[in-house]
């Protein structure tokens, strides 16, 4: 009897999720993509994820070891770190370049600010943007054997250089084309992106309307206006459904509040926007979703919903 | 010690303006892109501050209090231009490379900095003595980011190939643009503080980072995001 009127402070009802939990199912979802890149861009592909995995993992282990930190490898983040900046390199890329990588996403974007839960922008884009920056050859080298058709560029470039008739927008759903490892086949992340959804890890509001504004923006601005074999182009090239289902919606670096998260995608998709129509370069996820990690704590501040029982303050006329 | 040497320790580790004070970081920041830039522009630096703090040294009391700061510009811009002129004449490329921030020297807190706190009150011998404490600390901060940015970012050694003779190495480039020099900045200041704890611990503290003038934190408009408050507070209660 005694059970039943057992007193105690809240929370009274726990859900089973914990951070590792959440980590798994991400890792799950990003198997179709990370299946397709090895399959697309043979062993070095596979070869590279397993070398930013285990980088990833061991510079996390080192610097937990080194300022006397619980080892914080059991959460697995390090691993989802590991995995999508892997599926943001081109196969092609020297791996010690990709270790370089790791390590400065996990120990300078991650790590030094206090760990997860602390960055203040996706460790992943941060390992990525650095890499763009620091090794800008390689990382923008897709030539491969299998795509020789494609010179060298990816969908992408040729749109911007040479015109929408260049490339097969059909190839571009399925994956057939050069790019990054994980960003290729669109179908792969929209069954990662169900599995995400279904289990309840992600929510619509930021990718759809992410989606949606980038999508608004190029029927508007994009080189040629009003054509919707354009947008389709644009919404399957490039890293932007990477993007916008598994690195805008991670939860750290994405707003709280519903409603910040809708503005966080509207930024996500005016930047991506902007950066491909009038950019130096043809392609500007990474950028735009870093920049708008940055906006994060101004969206939450401005979008704290009202509590429960509280009347809003009614405004003093002056 | 000797005093002639205390300054020159003094600028060099103590007070040193790049990594303990952190004046004079937009030349920092803008122009080591390489360990010869760093070292051209510090050593700029150190001719201008040197003269500087041996003229205000010696008109120290003919310039009225009211008009000090004026007489000071005066006197730096006039040396900057002989600078600027030799640097022209003799080393051309180094000028071109450093472009503006030749002139803007003129401007350099470091400068105005010793002039207001050190040379308007002491002697011409100090003075010289601080102005190359001073100068050697920025040349020393300034020479160490460029050859890190260097090395990582072109793979040379003062201009001679380095890291770039190995096969298959690629240099970073990110590190001779400009997120680089504030990566580097931010590693060097953070191995400082270390170096700075230690000093506390054996009683030998280095100077405050600049910009807490007065030790006065309840008055201070940057109290929010200053590190070395708690050491102010200790040192007013002790």
């Amino acid at each position: 009897m005694s059970e039943k009127y057992q007193v105690s402070s809240s929370p009274h009802v726990r859900a089973k999720d914990s951070t590792s939990r959440v980590m798994l199912y991400v890792i799950i979802a990003l198997l179709p993509a990370t299946l397709f890149g090895i399959y697309n861009f043979g062993y070095k592909a596979l070869i590279l994820i397993l070398v930013t995995i285990a980088s990833c993992m061991a510079s996390e282990w080192i610097f937990d070891k080194i300022v006397h930190k619980k080892n914080s490898l059991p959460d697995l983040s390090a691993v989802v770190t590991g995995l999508l900046l892997a599926l943001n390199l081109p196969a092609e890329l020297p791996w010690w370049e990709a270790v370089i990588g790791s390590v400065f996403a996990i120990v300078i974007v991650k790590m030094m600010f206090g760990g997860l839960g602390q960055n203040f922008m996706n460790p992943a884009l941060g390992g990525r943007c650095f890499l763009l920056i620091a090794f800008a050859a390689d990382m923008t080298n897709f030539a491969s054997a299998k795509y020789e058709a494609y010179s060298g560029a990816t969908p992408l470039g040729m749109i911007r250089n040479e015109g929408l008739s260049s490339v097969n927008v059909m190839d571009m759903l399925t994956g057939q084309i050069p790019g990054t490892i994980g960003e290729t086949s669109v179908i792969a992340i929209l069954i990662g992106a169900i599995i995400l959804i279904l289990t309840g890890v992600i929510t619509l509001r930021i990718p759809a309307s992410y989606i949606i504004t980038f999508a608004v923006f190029m029927f508007l601005f994009g080189a040629q206006r009003f054509d919707i074999t354009y947008v389709v182009a644009q919404l399957c090239g490039g890293g932007l459904m990477l993007g916008a289902f598994f690195m805008a919606t991670d939860y750290v670096t994405s707003p709280i509040t519903p409603g910040g998260q809708i503005i966080f995608g509207i930024c996500c998709g005016l930047l991506t926007g902007i950066f491909r129509c009038f950019g130096a370069n043809a392609e500007g996820v990474s950028f735009a979703i870093i920049l708008s990690n940055l906006l994060v704590p101004l969206i939450e501040k401005f979008t704290v919903p009202r509590a429960f029982g509280v009347v809003k303050e009614a405004k003093k006329n002056e | 010690m000797n005093k002639y040497v205390e300054r020159l320790y003094n600028g060099v580790i103590k007070e040193n303006p790049t990594f303990v004070l952190m004046l004079g970081m937009c030349p920092t920041l803008a122009v080591t892109s390489s360990a010869v830039n760093g070292l051209g522009m510090g050593l700029s630096t150190l001719v201008v501050l040197v003269f500087s703090n041996l003229l205000i040294s010696l008109f120290r009391k003919v310039i009225p209090n009211g008009v000090r700061m004026p007489a000071y510009i005066v006197i730096v811009a006039s040396l900057v231009t002989v600078v600027q002129f030799l640097m022209q004449a003799y080393l051309p490329s180094l000028s071109a490379a450093l472009g503006v921030y030749i002139p803007l020297i003129v401007v350099n807190c470091i400068i105005l900095g010793r002039a207001e706190s050190y040379a308007s009150k002491n002697g011409p011998v100090e003075s010289i003595f601080d102005g190359i404490g001073m100068g050697l600390g920025f040349t020393l901060g300034l020479t160490i980011i460029g050859l890190i940015r260097e090395i990582l970012g072109a793979g040379t050694f003062f201009n001679m190939p380095f890291l770039s003779a190995i096969d298959g190495f690629t240099p970073a480039t990110i590190f001779i643009m400009a997120p680089g020099a504030f990566l580097v900045l931010g590693f060097l200041v953070a191995g400082m503080n270390i170096v700075r704890r230690k000093m506390e611990a054996k009683g030998k503290p280095l100077a405050e980072p600049a910009g807490c003038l007065s030790g006065d934190c309840a008055h201070c408009g940057q109290s929010a995001m200053c590190t070395g408050k708690s050491a102010a507070a200790e040192n007013k209660e002790g």
